[in-house]
Parts: C-alpha cells; sequence; structure tokens
C-alpha cells in the first residue's frame, strides 16, 4: 500500500486524456476537417464527450465496489468537472452558434420539444453538483446531505440518456449501449446498498 | 453511522492501477476518436455528361462545393451518419440498372439507365432543404419526370406516383442492421406534383453522372419538398390510383414526417423548428422560404388545403 499523497500522477494521468478531446477537436478546427457542417460536427462531439465523461465518473464507485479499487474515487470529482465542462460547452455551442443567441427560438426550443427540453434538464441538474463540488461545500451541507445532493447524477444521466436516444429518428445502437450501461452503474450500487450491514466498513460520520 | 468504505476518500492505492490506467486511457481515446477523419475526404468524379443544357428556374445562389454535396448525405441503406454514404456507397452496383415504369398508363414499361441518360438533359440548380432543417444548393443534370411519363402514357385513374428505391443487401451496410428503418426506401407524389415541370429525375451533378452517395445512377429531386420526398437509386415508378404508403410516413405512427412534406417555416417537426436552416458552409441560421422559396411555382397545387393536417 502506497500513501495517497504519492500518487501525484494520477490526476495528470487523467486530466490529459479528459481534455484530450477538445484540442483534437480544436485542431481539427483549425485545420478545417470537421466536415461540411462543422456547427454539427462541434455540437454532437461535445455532447458525445459529456455523456462520456459523465459515465467515467459514474462507473467510479461501481469499480470500487467490484474491484476494491479505490483510486477511481479521487478522480471521481475531477471526471464529474470535466463532463460539467463538456456539458457548459455543448451548451454554449447550441446557445451561441447553432441558435446565433435567438432567445426566441432558444425559448421555444427548450420549452416545446422534449428532446431539448430534456438536454437543459440534464444540464440544469448538473450545476448545482458543480457548484458544490468543493471539500468546502461538504462541510457546509455537511455530508449526508452533500451526498444525497449528488445522487442528482443519476438523473442527470438518465436525462442525458433520453436526449441521446431521442436525437435520432431511428432506434441506435449507440444511446441505447449507454443507456444500458447507466442500467449497469446504477444496479451495481442498487446491489451493494442491498447487501449486509456488515459488509460494510462502519465509520462514524464525525470522522469526516 | 453506517458510512461504506466507498465514500471515504481512499488513502492507497494498488499496484495493478498502473496497467489499468494505460489500457484505460488508450480505449477511451479509441472511442472518442471521431469516425469522420478515417473517412477520405475526396470527392469522386462521374463519367462526364454529353449536352447538357442550362435550364430554367435555376438559382443563382452560391453553389455548394462538389465536396460538400459527396460528404453529407443521408441515404440510410448506407448508415446512418452523414459521412456513411461516402464511404460505403462505392460498393453500389449502378450497372446493369433499369427502371421499371408500371401501374395506371397504356404503355407500361422498362427502361435501360443508358436509354434514360440520352434524354435531353438540363441543368438545374436547386435548393434542397433536409427536414433537418440544413440545406444545401446543388446543380442537377436531368430531365423532368413527366418527360418519362408522358411516355407511358398514364389513364385517368393514375392519381399518385409511387417511386421504389433499390436494395443490394450486400452491398448496403445499413440494409437489415439495427433499429435500421424497413427497406426498400419507398416515396410518393400526387401526379399533379410528379408532373409539375420542376421536378426532376437528376442523372447527375456538376455535369457528371451522380456520385453513388447522392442517388446513382438515378434520383427524383422535387425541390419545393423536404429531401426525404426525393428517392435516390430509383428502380421502380408506379402509376396507381390510391395514395401510396411511404417509408416515413409510416414510420413512428406517421408523427416524425408527413406524406406531403412540403418545406414550411410555419409548420415545426416534433423535434425541432422548421423556420430556419443553416446552409452547409454557413456558420448562422438563416430563414427558411414556404415551399423553399418556390411557392409561385408550387403554391397553387395546395389551394384550399390545411398544411398542417397535410403536413
Amino acid at each position: 500500500m502506497e500513501k495517497a499523497a504519492r500518487q501525484p500522477w494520477l490526476k495528470p494521468l487523467v486530466f490529459a486524456p479528459a481534455l484530450s478531446p477538445l484540442l483534437w477537436l480544436a485542431s481539427r478546427g483549425l485545420r478545417g476537417t470537421l466536415g461540411p457542417d462543422p456547427v454539427a460536427e462541434v455540437l454532437n462531439r461535445l455532447g458525445l464527450y459529456a455523456i462520456c465523461l459523465l459515465f467515467c465518473s459514474l462507473a467510479c464507485t461501481p469499480l470500487q465496489l467490484v474491484l476494491g479499487w479505490k483510486w477511481p474515487l479521487r478522480v471521481r470529482r475531477m471526471l464529474g468537472l470535466f463532463a460539467f465542462f463538456y456539458a457548459c460547452l455543448h451548451l454554449s455551442t447550441y446557445l451561441f452558434v447553432d441558435q446565433g443567441l435567438d432567445f426566441g427560438g432558444i425559448a421555444k426550443d427548450i420549452s416545446k420539444r422534449r428532446f431539448v427540453t430534456v438536454g437543459f434538464a440534464a444540464w440544469c441538474s448538473l450545476v448545482p453538483l458543480a457548484i458544490t463540488s468543493t471539500q468546502a461545500w461538504v462541510r457546509r451541507l455537511g455530508y449526508r446531505r452533500w451526498k444525497a445532493l449528488h445522487r442528482l447524477v443519476y438523473l442527470a444521466g438518465a436525462l442525458a440518456c433520453v436526449h441521446f436516444i431521442w436525437r435520432f429518428k431511428t432506434a441506435l445502437l449507440q444511446p441505447v449501449l449507454f443507456t444500458a450501461v447507466l442500467a449497469l452503474l446504477l444496479g451495481i450500487r442498487l446491489a451493494a446498498r442491498a447487501r449486509p450491514a456488515a459488509r460494510r466498513v462502519s465509520v462514524p460520520s464525525e470522522s469526516r | 453511522m453506517g458510512i461504506r468504505s466507498s465514500e471515504i476518500t481512499p488513502r492507497s492505492l494498488y499496484i495493478r492501477r498502473r496497467e489499468f490506467l494505460a489500457v484505460g486511457a488508450a480505449g477511451a481515446g479509441a472511442l472518442l476518436l471521431p469516425r469522420a477523419v478515417l473517412a477520405a475526404a475526396e470527392a469522386p468524379h462521374g463519367r462526364k455528361l454529353e449536352g447538357v443544357k442550362p435550364g430554367q428556374p435555376s438559382t443563382d445562389e452560391k453553389k455548394n462545393s462538389l465536396e460538400e454535396i459527396t460528404h453529407y448525405n443521408n441515404f440510410y441503406e448506407f448508415g446512418t451518419d452523414k459521412d456513411d454514404p461516402a464511404r460505403h456507397a462505392s460498393k453500389l452496383q449502378t450497372r446493369p440498372w433499369t427502371v421499371k415504369v408500371e401501374g395506371e398508363c397504356a404503355k407500361p414499361g422498362t427502361f435501360d439507365i443508358d436509354e434514360l441518360l440520352k434524354f435531353p438533359l438540363q441543368e438545374r440548380v436547386y435548393r434542397l432543404r433536409c427536414v433537418e432543417a440544413w440545406s444545401m444548393v446543388i446543380p442537377w443534370d436531368g430531365f423532368p419526370l413527366a418527360t418519362l411519363l408522358e411516355k407511358v402514357q398514364p389513364t385517368s385513374r393514375a392519381k399518385y406516383v409511387a417511386f421504389e428505391t433499390v436494395v443490394q443487401k450486400q452491398n448496403m451496410p445499413g440494409v437489415g442492421g439495427f433499429g435500421a428503418i424497413p427497406f426498400p426506401y419507398l416515396e410518393g407524389l400526387r401526379i399533379d406534383e410528379a408532373m409539375h415541370p420542376l421536378t426532376l429525375l437528376a442523372v447527375g451533378m456538376y455535369g457528371e453522372e451522380l456520385p453513388k452517395q447522392d442517388g446513382a445512377p438515378i434520383r427524383l429531386v422535387v425541390p419545393w419538398k423536404y429531401g426525404f420526398k426525393s428517392g435516390k437509386s430509383l428502380v421502380k415508378i408506379r402509376l396507381q390510383e390510391t395514395q401510396p404508403p411511404t417509408t416515413w410516413s409510416q414510420y413512428a405512427g406517421g408523427t416524425e414526417y408527413g406524406f406531403y412534406a412540403n418545406v414550411n417555416p410555419e409548420v415545426d417537426h416534433p423535434r425541432w423548428s422548421q423556420a430556419k436552416e443553416r446552409r452547409i458552409g454557413e456558420l448562422f441560421r438563416r430563414p427558411t422560404l414556404k415551399f423553399n422559396g418556390y411557392g409561385d411555382q408550387v403554391a397553387k397545387l395546395y389551394a384550399g388545403m390545411d398544411l398542417r393536417k397535410f403536413f
């Protein structure tokens, strides 16, 4: 066993791959290789990256539960914030470029179209999680309330999946697979909860 | 006060993490690598067409490039991504090719593609408005559908025209896949729409035979309707008395796209607004024109019809 402080490379090693899709997208933009509809390409890629990162952050706890790995928990917050970062870029692309800040059209889109409504709701549910992602907020809310709040991440994941599925006019494998992965990740947690308490490490809450 | 170990910031890590991280990073990288960049971005050139004359109406708007027109396609037989047709359509066999014209007509017949290529060809530069709210300007080479239909002499019972497009299962990776729409792809028009001088059978673009991903060797072009009405790679045209079933008007209970599908900024799609469109090559959306700007020529076909009901 090593001390956590001895893994200075862990966070950079996750940070770099999490950021790389954005750099790749930017380089494609600079080289003009985004295809005939670059706006749609950027919008869709950023949305896909947001879902991927969100799922990476959701996989941390199940990895710990099933395989006993603890290192994913140390990068969970970073992955979650990256998911929010990509979601913000995705939303900004939609607002500023795709819709050209036509507020009437945007309001109509969000209120009238369930596909857009659900995507916007997914982003909204990530906002409080990003704001309260600091240690200071854990202390301010108290760990139990903080944790209850952060269960919203599963709602965000579910909404993101629905947004992804409804985007297409036909049933497509990719969004369906994402939904299956989400169900699996949630299932692992539920199964762990159902296990006898004896298998859990009991720690007094004051120790936090 | 039970708090699971999973809830505690871990103090220790295991040695195997290095291996996992490396594999994980490589896997994530591969997943996120855009497939578009892997596709060759080269515009295909078909055989040059002879004797194409300029035709009217033609817009003088800036034409989209052959590169754009051949790398942003909806041709679900080859996959649902916009770049799938560019990557897979080369497998389409376009010779020998015949178009069967049958049904309510005095002289049904089967026309060889090389015979159809000898029809007097004209260039028509048309706007194409996709139902997905993007658009292009395309210089088609072809002839009015009416020219072919007049040859078979429709009877008075010919009220509608049904179009059937090719299925070459072994050459089409999108046929029969997960969640795929049913094929052959079926489309239809009312006879007056089909006989309208704007309605083309296109056999080329930019003076060359049609690229395969754009519907080689012969396709329909109905410029005032959403693009999906213009079936690609046609093999059968049937004149009939009843409104034909069409692929999209049957899909998902008919809520997705209707039979008429006239471009109309006032009637939204359930999932997006049709008020604006993005012209491929432009950054911001532009307003969509009713009947795609061809209202002067075609609005009279729909006099008295509720276009919200007959969407």
